[in-house]
């Protein structure tokens, strides 16, 4: 059984979704971050994106792991069940959440340190696995809360405020995830609010895992000069590819867009991401282009932005692949589950 | 051939140990004999001392048969089957003195590993095989096969007997069930007409043996998994504990899938490592399944942080750890029961967790079941801490039953109609005075949201740096394990209770000690004696501990882990505990405890006293 949050006292005229909930019924706790911190314009990003998607909040799980970016799932959607867990390893409790029911739509924030040093390989796996949830990297190339070490993500000669140069190379979460498999890729800018929620609405929908990469800078430990992920750097080198507009279901035929500008990414339930191409030398559905795009682009300093990949393949969706009950799992009647005591006298004929 | 001058006979009651090479299939043959026994009504075990490798490894199979229905390994070997060449010499010195000893005779064996004061057979099990089957594979398989039938002649076990089983193995392949029994055959023949059958060691029908099966403990575990209502497993293949996930979803492949659509009512995870395998329970079980993972010393090692996040944000898990020998990979094949401290306390901080403790695998059946009540029950880890012994052997322990009126403890978590007469949901608030709080499911009710973490929160579920806040919360979570002590399982009492001295141990030295028992009674040694079956301790044990002056701690491990954890937890005084340490991987024997409890109340050894 569900019920819709008794909406908050709102002013008349704040606009309502589907459920007739304002945007302020997809608020959270107040946040703790430093002021200017890109996180907070992503967790925005994300009220505005489950607001549009007119998703019930108690339909909506919110999992991280530890971080700056990590907190934030408190700061958004109070309505929605929260679980921070440990370093690294926010995958594995989403895997095992959505194993028990895989009717709720499950959102992950995580951070570079969180996802690409002490959880990648739990990242990794949760994308080989094909969970279906939107993984949102909240990436600024330091380790926020432990003061600003650099993370597997910054860039080679990036200068920490102290003035050292990074010399490793950085794992690009992007190349990552479309050399894995996975089959949502996309890449954001906390300052771009216009193009994200679209990208996290299609990443919502997207029936099996869908990662975004999103800049995101650190404005107390990686906002100076010489770091390549400040404000000022990102906005001059993230690169807006291509550009998606998320139209709902009961949506997608008013809009218009004249043809051959947009090219129609139809979502499994009806609605669909719009694509505007900036650049027209590949193909969202052609992995291998999308993967040698986004390199050249990233050997040539820019990042690029907007929806990288995207193929959809709802039978190698974990629950597919396992042929899992329609029903979720944590509401099968234990009836259902325990085979009995005749069953099991059966089955003692074969240790005799 | 040569004869023992002095053979004494022994019906039903001795033990027969074959070394073989691992990967040469010897293991059916093997399991045949011992099933063929049972089925004779006579008690037997078996204990499989396998290499940590896949083929060409010495392997040893050692069954018991005990017309008293001791389960415990036994002390020596009575009857040799010597298949190993390599090990051959080791295998000659082990046989008790009036014991046999098999050999192929094929090639022949050095003179000098002759004993006189045994009887040695040989039999030339090759080269019959080699005569009546092709195929190289095929013919070492037979020869295995071939010497199930010489022991059959040997120890008058029933053909009939043999061929049921055969054909009940292969009733797939009726084409198998002729070569087998082919070379069950030629054995027997041979034996029948070259050696004295049968020996003065060897079997009489009994009618022991109804009602009960030979499983082994792995087994029975992932079937309580089954029972127990289980959706969600998560694993991280590891020996021991494999056979738990393999039993569980083998059971589930067969009674959780509907035959029309093929849906499934169940997920197996292969996690790619523990720490994950255990973060998909916590996930799970946070929402709301019943979820498990089995895993072994190493595992568990992995998973405490996790462990401590469960621990703090109250989520339920269920870990099975079949232990296995040794700090760091140890000796993967060898028992012991060496993770009691690291599991009871897994993790950094403040924290304890709760133990359960099987005895043989028809415990691990009925404690399995009871760790998913108490996971959800207490909102926490439980452990269900079996061993390499209980759970890769088969043991003979009373048919599992099933009571179908039993209902799943699903613990405190609100309905949505619970949630919606609430004015506000707050995550632990402890209502009842049990310490245990309310919890809510996602998806119900967006008034039943709340935030879990694993960083400092307050009775109402939010994040704190507040002291007093912070206190309250763990402060609570002590009341809780308190509440525990009320909950867990009885222990075992065996004897008055009333005596000096008492026996107190755990887990798979039940059997032993139980043998034990008798022996010292007959000697003139009477002692109490209590298995604990999980920690906390709750009152019983206390009453036992303050009952007796001297308290003989029996555990498989070498830093007297249940000792530390009764001078820990308990009220005892610590003089009172005399540790007794078994922790050579191999296991226990009632002669082990006999003589060590002897020994420790200084009234000598078990042969000089007789
Ligand atoms: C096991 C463990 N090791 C170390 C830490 C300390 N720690 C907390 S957050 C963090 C790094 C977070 O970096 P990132 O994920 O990039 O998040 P950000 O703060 O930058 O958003 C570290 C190392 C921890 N919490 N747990
Ligand atoms: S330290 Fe950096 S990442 Fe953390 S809140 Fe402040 S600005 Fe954001
Ligand atoms: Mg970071």
């Amino acid at each position: 059984m569900t019920s819709i949050t008794k909406p908050k006292i709102a002013h008349p005229s704040l606009p309502r979704n589907e459920l007739g909930l304002t945007r302020r019924d997809y608020e959270g706790g107040m946040s703790t971050l430093c002021a200017g911190c890109g996180h907070d314009s992503i967790t925005a990003a994300i009220t505005e994106a489950v607001w549009g998607l007119s998703l019930r909040p108690e339909n909506l799980v919110k999992l991280s792991g530890i971080g700056c970016s990590s907190k934030t799932t408190a700061y958004f959607v109070s309505g929605a069940h929260g679980f921070n867990g440990v370093h690294g390893r926010m995958p594995s409790i989403a895997t095992g959440a959505n194993a028990a029911n895989h009717s709720l739509t499950y959102i992950g924030v995580s951070g570079d340190g969180d996802s690409l040093s002490i959880g990648l390989g739990q990242l990794a796996h949760a994308i080989r696995r094909n969970v279906n949830m939107l993984y949102v990297i909240e990436n600024n190339g330091v380790y926020g809360l432990t003061k600003g070490q650099f993370s597997a993500s910054a860039d080679v000669g990036t200068k920490s405020k102290k003035g050292d140069a990074n010399v490793q190379t950085p794992v690009d979460p992007a190349l990552l995830a479309l050399s894995l498999g996975a089959g949502f890729v996309a890449r954001g800018f906390s300052g771009d609010k216009k193009q994200l929620v679209p990208l996290i609405q299609a990443g919502l929908r997207h029936p099996g895992f869908a990662l975004i990469d999103v800049m995101s800078p650190c404005v107390t430990f990686n906002d100076h000069e010489g770091s390549t992920k400040s404000y000022a750097y990102t906005r001059e080198h993230y690169h807006a590819a291509v550009e998606a507009d998320y139209v709902p279901r009961a949506e997608t035929i008013a809009v218009d867009y004249a043809e051959g500008e947009a090219l129609v990414v139809p979502l499994h339930d009806g609605s669909e991401v719009r694509l505007r191409k900036l650049e027209l030398e590949f193909d969202t559905a052609d992995r291998a282009k999308a993967y040698s795009y986004i390199d050249a682009k990233l050997a040539e300093g820019e990042y690029v932005t907007g929806l990288i990949h995207e193929v959809e393949a709802p039978e190698h969706e974990l629950h597919a692949v396992n042929r899992t009950a329609a029903a979720p799992l944590n509401t099968m009647p234990f009836e259902r589950l325990n085979p009995g005591r005749a069953t099991l006298a059966k089955l003692m004929a074969r240790y005799r | 051939m040569r004869t023992a001058s002095h053979s004494p006979e022994r019906l039903n009651d001795f033990v027969i140990k074959f070394a073989n090479v691992n990967g040469t299939g010897s293991a059916s043959a093997n399991t045949l004999m011992m099933k063929s026994i049972f089925r004779m009504g006579v008690p037997v075990t078996g204990k499989n001392y396998f290499p940590s490798n896949i083929q060409g490894l010495p392997t040893w199979y050692e069954i018991r048969v005990c017309a008293d229905g001791h389960m415990a390994r036994g002390s020596h070997v009575d009857l040799m089957m010597a298949m190993n060449i390599e090990t051959y010499a080791k295998d000659v010195r082990e046989v008790r003195p009036g014991g046999f000893l098999l050999y192929d005779s094929t090639w022949p064996r050095s003179a000098l590993l002759e004993r006189d004061d045994i009887t040695v057979f040989g039999v030339p099990l090759a080269r019959l095989c080699n005569e009546s089957f092709d195929g190289v594979r095929n013919r070492i398989l037979m020869k295995n096969i071939c010497y199930a039938g010489v022991l059959a002649a040997l120890l008058d076990v029933d053909l009939e007997v043999i061929r049921n089983l055969v054909t009940e193995q292969y009733a797939s392949k009726p084409k198998l069930v002729d070569a087998n029994m082919k070379a069950i055959d030629l054995g027997y023949r041979y034996a029948q007409e070259n050696l004295p059958c049968p020996l003065p060691l060897r079997i009489r029908r009994m009618d022991k043996t109804q009602g009960h099966v030979l499983i082994d403990g792995n087994t029975a575990t992932g079937l309580g998994c089954v029972y127990a209502g289980a959706t969600v497993g998560a694993w991280y293949p590891i020996t021991p504990s494999t056979g738990v996930m393999d039993a569980y979803k083998g059971f589930c492949e067969k009674l959780r899938v509907d035959p029309v659509t093929k849906e499934r009512n169940f997920v197996v995870l292969q996690a790619e490592d523990e720490l994950a395998a255990i973060g998909m329970v916590v996930g799970a079980s946070w929402n709301g399944a019943r979820a498990f993972t089995p895993t072994s010393g190493p595992g568990v090692s992995l998973m405490n942080e996790f462990l401590g996040l469960a621990y703090y944000a109250e989520v339920p898990a269920v870990i099975v750890d079949v232990q296995r020998v040794g700090p760091s990979t140890g000796m993967p094949t060898r028992t012991q029961q060496c993770d009691l401290m690291t599991c009871a306390y897994a993790s950094h901080g403040d924290t304890r967790h709760v133990l359960l403790f099987p005895a043989n695998p028809a415990e691990c059946f009925t404690l399995t079941v009871k760790a998913f009540d108490l996971a959800e029950r207490l909102q926490t880890p439980v452990f269900l801490l079996s061993d390499l012994d209980i759970g890769m052997n088969d043991w003979m322990v009373p048919e599992l039953t099933w009571d179908d009126s039993y209902r799943p403890d699903r613990g405190k978590v609100l309905s949505a109609t619970e949630i919606e007469a609430l004015p506000k949901f707050q995550r632990y608030l402890d209502k009842d005075g049990d310490a245990i709080p309310y919890r809510t499911l996602p998806g119900v009710n967006p008034k039943a949201a709340y935030f879990t973490r694993g960083s400092g929160h307050n009775k109402f579920g939010g994040y704190t740096e507040d002291s007093a806040e912070y206190q309250e919360v763990v402060d609570r979570l002590v009341r809780k394990f308190e509440t525990a002590k009320t909950l867990v399982p009885e222990p075992v009492l065996e004897g008055p209770g009333d005596r000096r001295i008492g026996i107190l141990s755990l887990g798979s030295c039940d059997g032993p000690i139980r043998e034990a028992l008798v022996r010292l009674a007959a000697c003139g040694t009477e002692v109490d004696y209590l298995r604990v079956r999980a920690f906390p301790f709750g009152a019983a044990v206390e009453a036992f501990l303050a009952a007796h002056d001297t308290i003989l701690v029996v555990e498989q491990n070498r830093d007297a882990q249940l000792k530390s954890l009764l001078t820990l937890e308990t009220a005892v005084e610590k003089r009172k505990l005399v540790p007794i340490l078994h922790y050579d991987g191999m296991p226990m024997t009632a002669d082990f405890v006999t003589d060590a409890v002897l020994d420790a109340l200084g009234r000598g050894t078990r042969r000089a006293a007789g």
